[in-house]
């Protein structure tokens, strides 16, 4: 039983990293109809942008939680300025001039984004792994044979935050009508005065900035990064996504959180080195079975 | 009309006679090591052409392919001793086979939801051939026997005399540009064919395709089947050549790189495919002193031919125009 709580902790606390990482693809192909192969890789200069802010300021372990925290929101702040601006200078370079061209043109165009990121953060930072510092008082809360750490409570505390803000953003502002008037049609959204191009670069700029958030609680949950870290993150929340029914925020959240704990199970009842195998076993049976996801209305393929 | 033909096929035999001097004309070993390997690429992308370029389907995930050719000879070698001759043919069947299970879910998805299942399926092999121990887990199968071929010599009569590739590069020269005018060949009968006019069909509109009798789910299946097939002859070859297979050469890059070879010479287009692959894969070798550059510029060249050659270098009009068009090629 303790050990299934423990993965049950454990498979949460990937899940909203997951889950926050879903946001992006599902928003951006909510929108334009585009996987973002790109969206992984953002993840992860979110988590070296994090690093660099560390590094920067000469963050080093916080004395008492309030100042913990303060770190944690300047970092977090950082590091969703600038990859939402990277995601809105990706649109605009790679994905903007090939807005109407098939969709295999665009998946090749960011296949070649993915490259280009990873390749610029490993001449930047080095192919090796880079170590995190720990910021946070190591408080752990130990029930049992269960320890949750405090890391783990920020974790879910802040992606949940962020995610009911963001449920907010889309149903009730005018921000969020507009953006889901582009999601259902261009033209039409066009002819009714919303600014398109504007909620196409505001889209990747907040799903953008959402990898970025999963980057940095990635980074220091773990301690260590690696410019190879996105495409396999990527890859599992993009699977999220698809099992949440794409284009669907709700479904995103589900969907991380569902593949974080097919995957702590996984790795605590059957074996570690199959870990990385369910959420691609899950992605192939859902799509085969239920392309349109748990709650997806949309269908596989508009074209 | 004919005199065009017959200069074509002038030009046509020139080139290939060319191909078969080079190792006579470069004697480098090290210059038929790259351009064997290139013909491995050329054979793959090949393959992916006929599933991309002609029906297209997009796959993600070829490298796995790739991958149950090499560890189906590599297997069938270690256990019982099976030649390369013998494991070609039967490399090709399994292949197919495989191609055949992962093309059923075009029964179900399309678009770019195919090619995550694709890719999906590419990642799970990978990790299966690096998890089980029959395949020998992350170290791979090592002792992989190369070919041997006999052919017969006139020495006071007919005798045979036998050639070991070993760890020479130009039998593996030869062997490989034998596939690739094979495989070329066949892609060229195969496009003007009635299966290769069903999946220009299929390709540009399924609905149609379907109204006017195409089979679409049978002839989609068969673009899988039999470009997934030209990969498990491409994978025999690999592990005769390098004697061992792990699982790590079939990474998701190896299917991208792939890719780009098919999308960069030109969609559907044969040659075009053949010059994409010959490009991308002497230009690291020339590039070896920026090889830290190198997936840099390849994302970046990628990104630049969407934008402004999405036809590839050598597409033909039929492709440029679906490329180009507002419409949705896939």
């Amino acid at each position: 039983m303790e050990l299934f709580f423990q993965q049950l902790i454990n498979g949460l606390t990937i899940g909203t990293i997951y889950a926050l990482i879903a946001l992006g693809y599902t928003m951006v192909y909510g929108i334009i109809q585009l996987i973002n192969f790109a969206h992984g890789e953002v993840f992860m200069v979110g988590a070296y942008i994090g690093l660099t802010v560390i590094m920067f300021l000469g963050f080093t372990a916080a004395a008492n939680l309030p100042l913990a925290l303060l770190y944690l929101a300047l970092i977090l702040l950082i590091s969703m300025i600038v990859c939402g601006l990277l995601g809105i200078l990706i649109d605009q370079i790679a994905y903007r001039p090939i807005r109407n061209s098939p969709r295999l043109v665009a998946l090749i165009s960011a296949i070649g984004v993915s490259f280009v990121l990873q390749n610029v953060v490993m001449l930047i930072y080095g192919p090796q792994d880079k170590g995190l510092p720990q910021i946070f008082p190591d408080i752990k809360f130990i029930f049992g044979e269960v320890t949750i750490t405090l890391m783990q409570i920020l974790i879910f505390a802040v992606s949940l935050v962020l995610m009911v803000l963001l449920h907010f953003l889309v149903q009730n502002t005018q921000i969020g009508r507009a953006m889901r008037a582009t999601a259902q049609d261009h033209k039409m959204a066009r002819l009714v005065g919303i600014n398109v191009n504007g909620i196409i670069s505001l889209t990747f700029f907040i799903g953008s900035s959402m990898a970025a958030v999963g980057g940095v609680l990635f980074g220091l949950y773990y301690h260590t990064i690696n410019f190879h870290d996105g495409y396999l993150a990527g890859l599992k929340a993009f699977t999220a996504a698809v099992l949440g029914g794409i284009g669907n925020i709700p479904g995103a959240m589900v969907g991380g959180i569902l593949i974080g704990l097919a995957e702590g199970f996984g790795a605590g009842y059957i074996s570690s080195e199959w870990k990385n195998v369910f959420a691609f076993v899950i992605l192939v049976v859902i799509l085969l079975l239920k392309p349109t996801g748990l709650f997806g209305e949309r269908i596989s393929d508009r074209a | 009309m004919s005199q065009i033909r017959l200069q074509r096929h002038w030009i046509y035999g020139l080139i290939i006679f060319l191909c078969f001097a080079i190792p006579f004309i470069d004697r480098s070993a090290y210059h038929q090591e790259v351009l064997t390997t290139a013909g491995i690429y050329i054979l793959l992308a090949l393959g992916l052409n006929i599933i991309v370029g002609y029906a297209g389907l997009l796959n993600l995930g070829y490298a796995a392919f790739f991958a149950i050719g090499a560890y189906t000879y590599a297997s069938l070698n270690l256990a019982w001793h099976v030649p390369f001759w013998v494991a070609i043919p039967i490399a090709f069947v399994v292949t197919s086979i495989f191609g055949f299970l992962v093309g059923l879910p075009v029964l179900r998805v399309k678009g770019d939801y195919l090619a995550i299942v694709t890719l999906g399926f590419g990642e799970i092999v990978r990790i299966i051939f690096n998890n089980l121990e029959i395949t020998g887990g992350p170290n791979g199968l090592l002792g992989i026997a190369h070919p041997t071929l006999f052919y017969p010599v006139w020495n006071n009569g007919l005798a045979w005399a036998r050639l070991d590739f070993g760890v020479q590069s130009f039998p593996y020269y030869y062997l490989v540009l034998v596939f690739v005018i094979f495989v070329a060949y066949f892609s060229l009968r195969l496009d003007r064919s009635k299966l290769g006019r069903a999946w220009i069909a299929v390709r540009e509109d399924e609905v149609a395709a379907g109204c006017m009798g195409i089979p679409v789910a049978r002839v989609k299946l068969a673009a899988f089947a039999v470009g997934s097939s030209i990969a498990g002859i491409a994978g025999t070859i690999y592990a005769a050549k390098q004697g061992t297979v792990t699982p790590d050469s079939f990474d998701f890059i190896l299917s991208v790189m792939i890719l780009a070879m098919v999308v960069l010479g030109g969609l559907g287009s044969v040659f075009g495919v053949i010059l994409g692959g010959l490009v991308l894969s002497i230009l690291p070798e020339l590039l070896r002193e920026f090889s830290i550059y190198r997936m840099l510029i390849f994302g970046l060249v990628m990104i630049l031919m969407m934008i402004f050659r999405p036809q590839g270098f050598l597409g033909n009009v039929r492709r440029k125009y679906e490329l180009t068009s507002r419409r949705k090629y896939f």
